[in-house]
């Protein structure tokens, strides 16, 4: 006999089904009155620093329909690097950007859509810096845990190219699954980023 | 205290796989690709905070948040437990989130198809954030199981389902709680892509008939465990290592 590391499982994942708006986003489907207003639609006031970017995109099923019922999440640091966070241990980030967002996919469409702005770079665990990145986190029915992904930027090549992250994949040719392409819409630099289930395009998704 | 070792891998033999063919929404949604594992950096160590001024003093009572006319039918519970971490540890300020549908089965949104009546005095979310011990807990009305659109007599058990935020981003998960007793969670194509059955009975809360509240409620205790993290007293290393 030896002695016992007494440790938990972590509770499994189950599907948040089609209905997940109504408990993260009971507005959006119509239920008010209950609270006043979702939580992470807006992260950006007028007070905030940093480089104003829309962020939008599809989420593709394997036959390249967008899903219409995703949900997607995004973390980011603020526009000097720093996490709005108790862990954050390097400096105190933006008091006015909490770094989170959540949004649907419009039910007619499938698009997401976030405003928000450019992040700082963040060092990796060695103190060597990543590129500017968003981190993504996707559910919808039919995903069984939820899926963790990586918004890059098309216009920082020379950071991506160093990233240690993005230098991790080792099929080079799914590193463009990764970045988002600059164009400029209504004056505001957009990012398109599209995730792909499944296929060729298959976006890289992360064990972290 | 501000917690700040790396988490333990995520132990992907205990949660469901991408895909599960009987569930068959997974086919043409599970990547294919192996993920692609990564040490957490401090982006997946960080998390939002959600203080208790986000939520309102009805959010953690489904009976009365939605009421219009009188109490929504149905047979009345308290859900009450823990978040802890693998270690077995409190997570104070976790935002719990939960959906369910109404006591016929029946949610309230407009892609629901299910014949069964809607409560005008239910909307079904409902949120709570854990006090200092980890503890949360809330009212509602018991949901009824309901069909979907999978087998043709594919069933759901009753159950709640939940959101919940760590206090990282590497935490973040979506559960359900089912109910002790229920015979259909065995019969369930989605609690059936968990493979391991001591991971199902981890998602099926406990009939508490010492809590309950006489004449009032019944009462089911459901814990849930986030991720934990590694111990930092070998953060220090020596040199060499
Ligand atoms: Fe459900």
């Amino acid at each position: 006999m030896t002695q016992k590391l007494t440790r938990l499982k972590e509770s499994p994942s189950q599907t948040a089904g089609p209905y997940v708006h109504i408990g993260t986003n009971p507005n959006w489907v119509e239920i008010t009155g209950v609270w006043n207003e979702d939580l992470g639609l807006v992260l950006v006031g007028p007070e905030t620093k940093g480089e104003r970017v829309v962020i939008k995109g599809h989420v593709y099923d394997g036959v390249g329909d967008p899903l219409k019922d995703a949900l997607i999440e995004i973390w980011q640091a603020d526009a000097d690097g720093l996490y709005n966070s108790p862990q954050e241990r390097r400096g105190r980030a933006d008091p006015n950007f909490v770094g989170w967002g959540r949004q649907p996919a419009d039910g007619a469409t499938g698009e997401y859509r976030f405003e928000t702005i450019k992040p700082g770079r963040v060092p990796y665990k060695d103190g060597r810096l990543m590129a500017p990145h968003i981190t993504v986190w996707i559910v919808a029915r039919g995903i069984n845990v939820g899926l963790h992904t990586r918004m890059y930027f098309s216009d920082e090549e020379a950071a991506n190219a160093e990233c240690p992250v993005l230098s991790r994949i080792a099929h080079k040719a799914r590193v463009p699954t990764l970045i988002a392409t600059r164009t400029e819409e209504k004056g505001l630099p957009t990012y398109t980023f599209d995730i792909h289930l499944q296929g060729e395009k298959e976006t890289v998704f992360f064990d972290i | 205290m501000v917690d700040q070792g790396t988490f333990y891998q995520r132990d992907r033999s205990w949660h469901p796989p991408a895909f599960s063919a009987p569930y068959k929404t997974t086919v043409l949604r599970s990547p294919q690709q192996p993920l692609l594992s990564l040490e957490n950096t401090i982006s997946e160590l960080t998390g939002p905070v959600f203080g208790h001024d986000k939520i309102g003093p009805l959010d953690n009572d489904l009976i009365r948040n939605y009421a219009k006319t009188g109490d929504p039918i149905g047979q009345r519970i308290v859900v009450y437990g823990r978040v802890l971490d693998e270690n077995a540890r409190p997570v104070p300020g976790a935002l719990l989130e939960f959906w369910q549908a109404n006591a016929g089965g029946r949610y309230r949104h407009k892609k629901e198809t299910y014949l069964a009546a809607i409560d005008p005095n239910f909307g079904g979310c409902g949120r709570a954030i854990t006090d200092e011990d980890g503890r949360f807990w809330f009212r509602t009305i018991k949901p009824g199981a309901y069909p979907w659109p999978n087998g043709v007599n594919d069933w759901r058990p009753a159950h709640i389902h939940f959101s919940v935020f760590g206090h990282a981003f590497a935490q973040r998960l979506i559960t359900q709680m089912y109910f002790e007793g229920d015979p259909m969670i065995w019969q369930d194509p989605i609690v059936a892509t968990i493979p391991d059955k001591t991971a199902i009975e981890q998602l099926v809360a406990a009939l508490d008939r010492e809590n309950t509240l006489p004449m009032d409620s019944l009462a089911y205790k459901f814990d849930i465990v986030l991720r934990g993290r590694r111990s930092t007293m070998f953060e220090n290393r020596m040199e060499g290592n």
